[in-house]
């Protein structure tokens, strides 16, 4: 349903562009749930940012790639061009549920402003259509809500309104960025719990980013994983937890507490991400990788696909049994 | 609510306290003598003496303050040495053409300096933008009598479209007589306009990288309406607060341009009542200003309620 192809996002001048989104492709179908995974500036938000049409300008642009809806080319259309081509049907949510709402108009006003632009009500039934939104996201009291500010309403009930908002388009994929990053632990569960309902409920596919690997093995079906600017591996959870094949999936696999139960110290991945602007020859992860053979600093390696839906960007992917 | 506005209104009286003793204070420091003024290089000691003593200068300055304190608080605020009028006829005088001078100004400032703002952030970067804030630098930087002397030769003296100077009274002419101020409030409004101007476009550019104006391009409405619907009203908070200072300015030291223009405004009175030491106006007067600033400063806080559901008053 959403396919995305060779998405190159870039900074700097025409001549010299700097990718800080280099040739990123996956594809997610309806009703399942993509991960994508990474550390901060490995270029997740942008990619997210790219798909759906929000990049802030001036600044980063679309160079190269494709974004497909449903077929049709959307990649330098805005939201709100989407909406006149009639490609509207994608929506997103973001990290800080406490800033993306606007702080001076009520939380009925700005479900019913969504629900206008999509649904062509107005009015009462505009107004009726928000609440049932509301309801759909388990707000308690809805009709309440309807009237308060946001300041009246706590993190995890902001986030359910930005999710009601999102969902007035009948979103075929919903892009949710770090969407419970900024939540308490047991309001995360809930947030999770949601989208995980609605996603079979309505049939919706989610593309869902984050830097946490615990809510990916909770979320996700499958997984993308990202490093400078590149998805390194692709595969169902499952298959990417039990035997990760990028050392650098396997790397961050190690750092989570729960693997390491036993270790005093946790253990890290050596050195830093690249800066997009010095990206050497060769492989990305070639200067950190613990399994780094010379071939690796020469030649850019190849795609692969090592199992059933299983991709890895790696020359020398670890062998199914990599786990210690 | 209540206990806002008795908390409000206890402000109010200290500072008001505070201000009039700094006033008498200040005034009294300054040195020079309302006698000689009145009377000339060529009095005698004894009628020096005698005129001091009528005005009740001679007594210690202390007292002096609390008599002109009682007085103010039965809404007395004397009588003028140099007009020999009361103070509050006086100031009322100064007033009336002041307050519509400032207002004038102001509404050239709202339909010139928001809207030209607005179209600046909105087209950021370009050309238009370039222009728009080069203009409106060029304006914050020219002197007002400048910009009046050039106004007074175009559209008074080449185009005898309007009249170069003075004020007659629009309770005395009519509202026809408005047309003498505006030229002066056009001179008035070009710096206060371009600083409005650059107010409002920061402001929207400010906004425009919330969080929330992301959400609202993602909903899918179109720019314009982001802009309309949530850029614009929490960028306008900002500007309020700029437009009642710029009001209250207004009201009090345009001496400059009722200078250039003749206007018998309460900036020119404050002047010429310092060179003239008359005490009981330049007090009268200031006091006056400061309530208004008071006054004013309440207004903003209101507006603030009204525009920002978070503001409690409290």
């Amino acid at each position: 349903m959403l396919s995305v192809r060779d998405l190159t996002v870039s900074l700097g001048p025409e001549r010299a562009p700097v990718d800080i989104v280099a040739g990123v492709s996956f594809g997610l179908a309806r009703g399942e749930i993509l991960g994508l995974v990474g550390e901060s500036g490995c270029g997740k938000s942008m990619t997210s940012l790219a798909v759906m049409g929000l990049l802030p300008q001036p600044g980063p642009r679309v160079r190269a790639g494709q974004v497909l809806l449903d077929g049709s080319d959307v990649t330098q259309l805005q939201p709100w061009q989407r909406v006149e081509a009639g490609h509207g049907r994608m929506a997103m949510i973001f990290q800080e549920p406490m800033t993306s709402l606007n702080p001076v108009r009520r939380i009925g006003d700005q479900i019913t402003e969504a629900v206008q632009v999509h649904e062509r009500l107005a009015g009462a039934a505009a107004l009726a259509r928000a609440r049932e939104l509301l309801e759909l996201v388990r707000m308690p009291d809805p009709g309440m809500q309807l009237s308060a500010y946001p300041h009246q309403l706590s993190g995890g009930q902001r986030q359910r309104v930005m999710i009601a908002i999102a969902l007035a388009c009948r979103p075929q994929v919903l892009i949710a960025d770090e969407p419970t990053t900024a939540l308490d632990v047991t309001i995360q569960v809930q947030i999770l719990g949601l989208l995980r309902e609605l996603c079979n409920r309505l049939d919706m596919a989610i593309l869902f980013i984050t830097h946490d690997m615990g809510v990916i093995a909770q979320l996700a079906d499958r997984v993308a994983v990202m490093y400078a600017g590149r998805i390194v591996e692709t595969a169902p959870v499952g298959a990417l937890f039990e035997a990760p094949r990028h050392p650098y999936t396997s790397g961050l696999m190690d750092c989570m507490p729960s693997r390491n139960s036993g270790a005093r110290r946790l253990p890290t991945i050596a050195g830093q991400p690249p800066k997009p602007s010095r990206v050497a020859a060769g492989c990305v992860f070639a200067p950190r990788c613990a399994s780094v053979r010379e071939a690796c600093r020469l030649a850019t390696p190849p795609r692969a696909e090592v199992a059933q839906g299983h991709e890895v960007l790696c020359a020398f992917p670890l062998n199914g049994g990599g786990l210690p | 609510m209540w206990s806002y506005a008795l908390k409000r209104a206890g402000t109010t009286a200290v500072t008001l306290l505070a201000a009039s003793v700094i006033i008498f204070a200040f005034i009294h420091v300054v040195p020079g003598d309302p006698i000689y003024v009145l009377l000339g290089d060529t009095a005698t000691p004894d009628q020096i003496d005698a005129l001091r003593h009528q005005l009740g200068l001679d007594q210690p300055i202390i007292l002096q303050y609390l008599n002109w304190a009682g007085h103010v608080l039965e809404g007395d605020l004397g009588r003028s040495i140099f007009f020999q009028a009361p103070v509050l006829s006086v100031i009322a005088d100064g007033a009336e053409t002041s307050v519509l001078l400032a207002t004038m100004t102001m509404i050239w400032v709202a339909i010139i300096g928001v809207p030209i703002g607005m179209i600046a952030a909105v087209r950021h970067g370009t050309w238009l933008d370039q222009g728009l804030s080069g203009a409106a630098m060029l304006m914050a930087s020219i002197p007002t009598f400048w910009v009046g002397l050039y106004l007074i030769l175009i559209f008074a003296a080449w185009l005898g479209w309007f009249p170069s100077s003075g004020y007659p009274s629009v309770f005395e002419g009519g509202l026809g007589n408005l047309r003498y101020l505006i030229l002066p409030s056009l001179a008035l409004a070009a710096p206060n306009a371009a600083l409005i101007l650059r107010l409002t476009r920061a402001s929207m550019l400010d906004v425009a990288r919330e969080d929330y104006v992301r959400t609202a391009r993602a909903k899918g409405i179109r720019p314009w309406q982001v802009v309309r619907r949530h850029i614009l009203r929490n960028a306008l908070l900002a500007v309020v607060s700029a437009f009642g200072f710029t009001f209250a300015a207004l009201l009090s030291e345009a001496v400059v341009t009722e200078t250039v223009f003749a206007l018998p405004g309460i900036g020119r009175l404050v002047v010429q009542s310092i060179l003239r030491r008359d005490y009981p106006v330049i007090q009268g007067v200031i006091l006056v200003i400061v309530v208004v600033y008071l006054l004013i400063n309440l207004v903003v806080d209101l507006s603030y309620r009204l525009l920002d559901p978070r503001v409690e008053l409290q």
